[in-house]
């Protein structure tokens, strides 16, 4: 009896604490974004003396100005990051496809050395070669132009995507080549109608880790934009904030604005992220 | 016959897997020609810069040998940038870590009620980009708008307040905190997915035979998650070495080098400096530290299952 009295006890203590715990990580986690948000619709008074009030009076105007484009640049920023983004993920997909098939499904004397090869990629970050690949961008005309930040992009997300898609092409079996041998087709035949249908799912993950790698680089854009019609959105927002100095209620609204696609995006497409994320770490 | 056609068929099959060398230069070569041109040949010209005085004209003419290695061993403020680095992996490792997998077992079983919705809400810093995440928080640190201080004049009136990320001894300290906001969800993910590969039968077994809650933990989920605690521990080392966004988003560094970073320090040298040479060494500096720490920490691990 007694010892039920204390499991009881112990199960509310335990219930306690865990909801204790996700309550204060949800309020850390929380009130800088609450900040971001409403601290957009305040005045500047207001924000300087209530961080945490609700907006009061509430004043629109600092994002429908940002949304009509009379202050800031917020659509024209959108969409260099949504093409920058898409150019990258096209080019990965089709690529790394294309290659972890070839590595995957047909026998040939160096496709071990090659794998190799493109492995050695996952020891490089981008930092280690940013110096000579800014020069190279300059000598091929890529500077200031989309393709300087696509490309290198694209270039660093092959090793990695490689892996992924080839591990997946191997697990399919070898029946279904045959029988589309039998129909007539060679191996891009089997490719094509066979593999990238059965494949959706994981060329989807490797297509939102390259959509989300792309959409949260800096350090590249920093580099190779020098102007300010090719800045993508993270650019877009230390440019914002080095010209609108101290109006932060026209900063926070700009920093809202800017988060919503990628928030959007997670919701969306949440189970594909974690997937990405969570393959190579819990398989081993 | 039907053995004949059988075999003819075979031969038809064999023939259509076979690729030819166009089909496999077609699949092959233009991954190999962008990963090349874009990561392979950079990283060996960082290697070959590293050895030369240049400032990325003209040709390679002043040969330097190792100095520019001996002036960056030498430099203080990459040594300073180097132990921010080492300190933002101790603190990952001692906070941030233990952090995500304690929410990790407390939202990473459906039996808890909103554990789905804490689940997907701890890990929206981690979406957020970089740059993002680091303007938001110079708003929360500043001196006249910011979060901070209006807690601090609510506690205690009067009282100025703080600047953290205008001081050189608190700008590191303000920026390793966002750090941890922004990265723990991404860890906590990695072990929820790990948790749910635990069978339920396991623990289920364990407490029917009496095992406490701290017990099960101790005796079958740790050590079921130790390849998973292991690769966090391996990517969140890796991944410190390299912090770049954040820092250069909430200050570049400074004030007098107090968050600099090996990335930071890095981009000063080559890219406001134009000193590609020196700036190349830092580059090839920090591969090598990467690649030991690789090294030696599987070394360890190896070592580890095998005793």
């Amino acid at each position: 009896m007694t010892t039920s009295v204390e499991s009881a006890r112990s199960r509310i203590v335990g219930a306690t604490f865990k909801y204790a715990v996700s309550l204060i990580v949800t309020l850390i986690v929380a009130i800088p974004l609450y900040i971001s948000v409403s601290g957009g619709f305040k005045t500047l008074g207001q924000l300087q003396a209530q961080p945490l009030n609700l907006p009061m009076p509430f004043v629109a105007s600092q994002y429908t100005e940002l949304l009509a484009g009379k202050v800031g640049s917020f659509w024209r920023d959108l969409g260099n990051s949504t093409l920058v983004a898409a150019l990258t993920v096209a080019l990965d997909l089709v690529l790394c496809a294309a290659a972890a098939f070839a590595l995957a499904r047909i026998r040939f004397r160096l496709s071990g050395l090659i794998y190799n090869y493109f492995l050695i990629g996952l020891l490089f970050p981008l930092a280690v070669a940013i110096l000579p690949l800014y020069l190279q961008l300059r000598n091929l005309g890529l500077v200031n132009g989309y393709w300087g930040v696509v490309l290198p992009q694209v270039a660093f997300q092959v090793p990695w995507n490689i892996v992924l898609l080839r591990g997946f092409f191997k697990s399919i079996p070898r029946d279904l080549e045959d029988a589309t041998a039998i129909d007539g087709y060679g191996p891009i035949g089997f490719f094509y109608f066979m593999v990238l249908p059965l494949s959706t799912p994981i060329l989807a993950t490797a297509g939102i880790l390259a959509l989300v790698a792309s959409w949260n680089n800096f350090f590249l854009p920093l580099l190779v934009f020098n102007d300010s019609s090719k800045f993508t959105l993270p650019m877009g927002v230390m440019d914002f904030m080095g010209q609108h100095g101290a109006s932060w209620n026209q900063i926070l609204a700009f920093l809202t604005l800017a988060m919503i696609p990628a928030v959007i995006l997670f919701i969306l497409a949440q189970k594909y992220i974690v997937a990405g994320l969570t393959s190579g770490a819990v398989k081993g | 016959m039907a053995y004949e056609s059988s075999i003819v068929l075979s031969r038809t099959v064999k023939k259509r897997r076979r690729a030819t060398l166009f089909t496999l230069l077609l699949l092959i070569g233009p991954a190999f020609i962008v990963f090349t041109l874009f990561v392979i040949v950079p990283v060996l010209q960082a290697a070959e810069y590293s050895l030369f005085r240049w400032n990325g004209l003209g040709p390679l003419t002043h040969f330097y040998g190792l100095r520019n290695f001996g002036f960056l061993l030498r430099d203080i403020i990459f040594q300073k940038a180097l132990l921010h680095n080492m300190l933002i992996i101790v603190f990952s490792l001692l906070v941030e870590l233990p952090l995500a997998l304690l929410l990790a077992m407390i939202v990473g079983r459906g039996k808890f009620k909103l554990a789905v919705f804490f689940r997907t809400f701890f890990f929206l810093p981690f979406v957020l980009s970089e740059v993002i995440t680091g303007v938001l928080w110079q708003f929360i640190y500043n001196p006249q708008y910011g979060l901070i201080n209006s807690i601090i004049s609510f506690f205690s009136p009067g009282n100025p307040g703080i600047a953290p990320l205008g001081s050189p001894t608190g700008v590191f300290w303000a920026i390793l905190i966002v750090i941890i906001w922004k990265y723990f969800g991404l860890h906590m993910t990695i072990y929820i997915a790990g948790l749910q590969g635990i069978p339920v039968e396991l623990e289920e077994a364990a407490r029917i035979d009496g095992a406490s809650n701290a017990q099960v933990i101790r005796h079958i989920v740790l050590p079921l998650l130790a390849t998973t605690i292991q690769i966090t521990v391996f990517f969140s080392i890796i991944g410190s070495f390299q912090i770049f966004d954040i820092v250069w988003a909430m200050g570049r560094g400074d004030p007098v080098n107090g968050a600099e970073t090996m990335v930071t320090y890095l981009y000063k040298f080559g890219f406001q400096r134009f000193n590609m040479g020196y700036g190349s060494s830092v580059a090839v500096a920090i591969f090598v530290i990467c690649l030991v720490f690789s090294i030696v920490y599987q070394r360890l691990l190896l070592r580890e299952q095998r005793g």
